[in-house]
């Protein structure tokens, strides 16, 4: 039998879902909430966190029942624990912040047919003890908020000239805008236009690091 | 020869659908429980965006009273269900109208809206968004244009028509003939 290889350590199980194995930037998945909540920063912050809580819960409890679900019928009852925890997070949401519930409608539900999810949980979740897959689902989580924040705030600014709510562009005394808002920036065109250019501009990042990182040993 | 390869056992029928039948009654205790638990806030949410937005559209509004339509006239029922009206006074207990709330098909789902009207003067007061599952920057325009919102208030919805003397004639009701009418109209 092949020697085991070792496993990584635990902060590296964190780090990777934040930049090495971003959910958006890197393995490009869950692009529908991605693209339909992110026309404000206030939703997309919303949104990144409802999908974290849903993303550790279930990858706690798959990972806790993994000797018990018969391979059969994993992926349905991956389902099932996803749709539960998204029904209370919609639950808790409506009950604690109305406002922003109403904001975000049915994106709430859609939760569920985000391939972050059930994709860590088939990936890692079914094949890892209950820490490592609690660590590597908040990593993913937080990544995937990082990223929603990112389209968020620039898709806000931009297509209304504001940053969580606040006005930005009002200069002197008029409430005429001094800045025309790109429209276009918060309708799903411009949504596909910014992960583009995010997209761009994270891949040549990570390629420096690398030229660096190759030229410096 | 080489050794019988072990082939591995499908599971029997009944333990996937004994786990399938778990997996479902475990997570329906866990959403009623959550729903139960948030059942209380999210109603008192619901009643105190209703009561706020009444006082919204009947400017000046300081008490309010929900009214039920029942055997053809408005009743007080404060705690009922089902379509209301709330009927609004101020300070001084003058009734300045009522707030009544509408619901109708939008582009993605339902919009339900309130509007303030008093019948007396025939004018909508105001007009506030309940709840809206738009388009975020096209759909909810409704809700985030003040200008829009705005024209809403004192708008008049009776129907006025004004007659001048020597030019055009009073709108008589229409009635269907056969005949086409024997004289010209007044110009």
């Amino acid at each position: 039998m092949p020697p085991k290889k070792p496993l990584p350590p635990l902060s590296d199980e964190f780090i990777k879902g934040l930049w090495r194995e971003n959910p958006v930037f890197v393995q490009v998945l869950g692009m529908c909430p991605t693209l339909a909540v992110t026309n404000s920063g206030i939703n997309a912050l919303a949104m990144g966190v409802a999908t974290l809580f849903v993303l550790v819960g279930s990858s706690f409890l798959v990972s806790s029942l993994r000797a018990w679900i018969p391979k059969q019928v994993r992926i349905s009852t991956y389902i099932v624990i996803i749709a539960t925890f998204v029904t209370m997070a919609d639950y808790t949401l409506q009950a604690v912040v109305p406002a922003v519930h109403k904001e975000l409608g049915a994106f709430i539900a859609l939760i569920v047919v985000n391939c972050v999810i059930l994709g860590r949980q088939e990936a890692f979740a079914a094949k890892n003890t209950v820490v490592r897959s609690v660590v590597d689902a908040a990593g993913m989580g937080l990544g995937f908020t990082f990223a929603l924040l990112c389209l968020g705030s620039l898709r806000e600014l931009l297509g209304s000239g504001s940053l969580f709510g606040f006005s930005l562009f009002h200069f002197g005394p008029t409430s005429a805008y001094s800045f025309e808002p790109w429209v276009i920036m918060i309708l799903p065109p411009g949504g596909f236009i910014m992960l583009g250019l995010l997209l761009l501009s994270f891949n040549a990042v990570a390629q420096w690091r690398t030229r660096r990182a190759a030229e410096v040993s | 020869m080489s050794a019988p390869v072990a082939i591995a056992q499908d599971p029997p029928a009944y333990k996937l659908i004994g786990t399938l039948a778990l997996a479902g009654l475990l997570s329906g205790l866990g959403i009623v429980s959550v729903y139960k638990i948030t059942l209380p806030t999210i109603e008192a949410n619901k009643a105190a965006a209703l009561e706020s937005a009444v006082f919204q559209v009947v400017p000046g509004a300081e008490r309010m009273e929900r009214l039920a339509w029942r055997d053809g006239q408005l009743v007080p029922e404060p705690k009922g269900k089902g379509d209301a009206v709330f009927a609004a006074w101020d300070g001084a207990g003058a009734f300045l109208g009522y707030g009544v709330p509408a619901a109708a098909s939008g582009f993605q789902d339902t919009i339900s809206l309130i509007y303030g009207y008093n019948p007396e003067q025939g004018k909508v007061l105001g007009m506030r968004v309940l709840d809206s599952r738009e388009t975020p920057g096209l759909g909810d325009k409704i809700v985030k244009d003040a200008h829009f919102v705005a024209e809403f208030d004192g708008l008049v919805v009776s129907p006025k028509i004004e007659l001048v003397k020597g030019h055009g004639e009073a709108p008589t009701r229409w009635t269907p003939s056969p005949a086409p009418p024997s004289r010209r109209a007044r110009s």
